[in-house]
């Protein structure tokens, strides 16, 4: 056995040379071959593309009142119907969009800036810290979450920034819990202890060690929770505790809708429609998500199962 | 093997290290008052099996194990300061820095979702301070330096891409980033097979003679352990039971377990015995220590009852050789 200067590894000097293949690359890669999440990801698009440039694509103005033609069945010129007060239904579904995907975002935003560092302090640091925080998230978790929001909502005042504040606050305990979940695993795994031998601090372990290899979990949440939000928002609008008249929003115009059921259908399908779709393309998106960030973690484990 | 070896001074002293788990049972005492120098450049074994002490005795050197449950006291000497004292942030201007750690399972100790290059220079942007663009430099350095093929072009590949024996390799680099004094290997070669065993036993080696740096190699392999070590602690229950040089302690081993850890090692070149001698029995319940010689049940020579009642003191019975016995023994007594 003599030392030598080369390395001598005859296995690894016969593996091909492993081309760098990016992590995002690979997950999207995945992802494209689900054909349901690649509808839901086109629907987002259309979706995201009405968000912008909604009133540009309406082909009528948001609040153009035309008495005369309430309540007009589908048509060539108004495409899903007119409403109440003579508006075009089909853009006001167009421009709410934008409210429900800002809803979304928004709302999730805050459940994701407040959930993830309260899950990670919890499950990185454990006993007292971990007890308080996490029955704190437990109190949340165990209202109903409409019925919280609804609180919330009653105490700060309805409109579309409280809306948005009220469902972030309601989310707040999934993506705590499964933050901490996560890095109750994690924080045990080697690597973590490997960097703190190497003087890591508790910070840096948390930021750099910690966060990315609990995302997985948390970006699939994050994506359902975004169909969760919508159907929220849609929820406290048609409740009158979320966007105001004349704003429109998918809940607020089915909650219109409701009284004109019997003879003018197409006031609620429509903006129903919408809601429907775009839920179903958050769900698409995130199941197909979970699919392309789980056989990684599996690939992981079993890499482990052989070594031990 | 190192022909520094036991010149200098004390790196590093260990003064009477105790650590204890709470457990619902009651304290766990899993290092009990154990003293060792590590000379600079020097190789130490720490032997013993699973379980006798020997990877929390040097995880608690840099205070690596959770407190609470754990609980460190004595004394760890390292470049004239207490670590055991030394607050956090202190403690982590010495972790990886001066003092460095390669764990058992290469295929853990990486995080799954950073590049090595940035695992490799993250330490020592934090340590020495340096820019991105040295740090990858010293990477690819360190990379070559171990014995990784086009080190250059494999900084930005992720563990998964490494085999595990590349793996235990770029841990090792990881290691040697900021040039440590004393590096602990913690059952580092334990994961991997024999082959790929053999070739990080003289990486490491090799470093060591290239670097001038002390090692602390924690196994519980003796054949790995007759090749690399300078001096051998063998440890049981949380005791040293016996210390010495490698040579002393192999040709004439004075306590019964070291013994015994001896004689399981199948002897190359004799007649393939039967069956393999093992020790009997199991190694004491760490939270019901027996008030005597840890090793009392499973000694085959227990004398009397100065065994059962008293713990053996380190004593020296030939020059740097110490054994923690009431009796002398020999490999020839009966």
């Amino acid at each position: 056995m003599s030392a030598p200067d080369r390395p001598l590894d005859l296995h690894d000097a016969g593996t091909p040379p492993v081309e760098h293949q990016s992590r995002l690359r690979e997950v999207l890669g995945t992802l494209v071959q689900n054909r349901l999440s690649v509808l839901g990801l086109v629907i987002l698009a259309v979706l995201i593309v009405l968000a912008l440039f909604g009133e540009a694509i309406a082909p009528f103005e948001l609040n153009d009142i035309d008495v005369v033609n309430r309540l007009q069945g589908p048509s060539g010129d108004h495409w899903f119907g007119t409403d109440d007060l003579g508006r075009d239904v089909f853009s006001r579904v167009i421009i709410a969009a934008r409210v429900s995907l800002q809803v979304g975002f928004i709302a999730v935003g805050i459940a994701l800036a407040a959930g993830v560092p309260i899950g990670l302090v919890a499950g990185f640091y454990g006993r007292g810290v971990d007890s308080v925080l996490m029955r704190l998230m437990d109190i949340l978790f165990s209202f109903p979450a409409v019925l919280l929001a609804i609180a919330i909502l009653a105490v700060l005042g309805p409109g579309l920034r409280n809306a948005m504040i009220a469902i972030g606050i309601v989310y707040t305990p999934i993506f705590a819990r499964i933050t901490r979940g996560s890095v109750l695993s994690v924080k045990q795994e080697v690597y973590v202890r490997a960097a703190r031998s190497l003087g890591a601090s508790d910070a840096r372990i948390l930021r750099r060690h910690i966060l990315p290899n609990v995302l997985a979990p948390i970006i699939v949440q994050t994506s359902l929770s975004l169909a969760f939000a919508i159907l929220a928002e849609a929820a406290l609008s048609f409740l009158g505790l979320g966007v105001q008249p004349p704003e429109p929003a998918w809940g607020r115009m089915l909650a219109d809708g409701r009284r004109f059921f019997q003879d003018a259908p197409w006031m609620a399908i429509f903006p129903g429609l919408g809601i429907l779709f775009t839920v179903m393309a958050f769900n698409f998106v995130g199941d197909g998500l979970r699919d392309a960030l789980d056989p990684k973690q599996k690939s992981v484990i079993e890499s482990r199962g052989q070594t031990t | 093997m190192t022909g520094a070896a036991t010149s200098g001074e004390a790196v590093l002293s260990v003064r009477d290290l105790t650590v204890r788990f709470g457990t619902k049972r009651g304290p766990a005492r899993v290092v009990n008052g154990i003293s060792y120098d590590l000379a600079a450049g020097e190789t130490l074994a720490i032997v013993g099996e699973s379980g006798s002490g020997k990877s929390v005795s040097v995880l608690s050197l840099m205070k690596l194990i959770p407190e609470p449950p754990g609980k460190i006291d004595g004394e760890v000497i390292f470049r004239g300061r207490d670590l055991v004292a030394a607050s956090e942030a202190d403690l982590q201007a010495v972790r990886g820095n001066h003092m460095a750690m390669i764990f058992q399972d290469p295929m853990t100790s990486l995080n799954p979702v950073m590049t090595i290059g940035h695992q490799l220079t993250e330490p020592m942007e934090h340590h020495l301070d340096l820019s991105t663009t040295d740090a990858r430099t010293r990477a690819v350095d360190l990379l070559e330096l171990v014995g990784i093929p086009s080190a250059a072009r494999r900084l930005d590949d992720y563990p998964h891409q490494f085999s595990g024996g590349m793996r235990q390799r770029v841990v090792i680099a990881m290691g040697l980033a900021c040039d440590p004094e004393v590096l602990i290997a913690d059952e580092a070669t334990t994961a991997l097979d024999v082959t790929t065993q053999a070739q990080i036993v003289e990486l490491v080696q090799r470093l060591q003679e290239q670097l001038g740096m002390a090692v602390i190699w924690i196994t519980h392999d003796l054949g790995v352990v007759a090749g690399i070590a300078d001096r051998v602690l063998v440890m049981y229950a949380g005791r040293i039971v016996e210390e010495g040089l490698v040579d002393d302690l192999y040709a004439d081993p004075r306590h019964p377990y070291t013994l015994g850890l001896l004689a399981s090692l199948p002897k190359p070149g004799a007649d393939r015995p039967e069956t393999l001698f093992s020790i009997p029995g199991l190694p004491p319940d760490p939270i019901v220590l027996p008030p005597g010689c840890a090793f009392w049940d499973r000694c085959t020579y227990r004398l009397d009852a100065a065994c059962r009642s008293d713990v053996p003191e380190l004593r020296t019975v030939a020059p740097g050789h110490k054994v923690a016995t009431h009796y002398d023994i020999t490999a020839e007594s009966p």
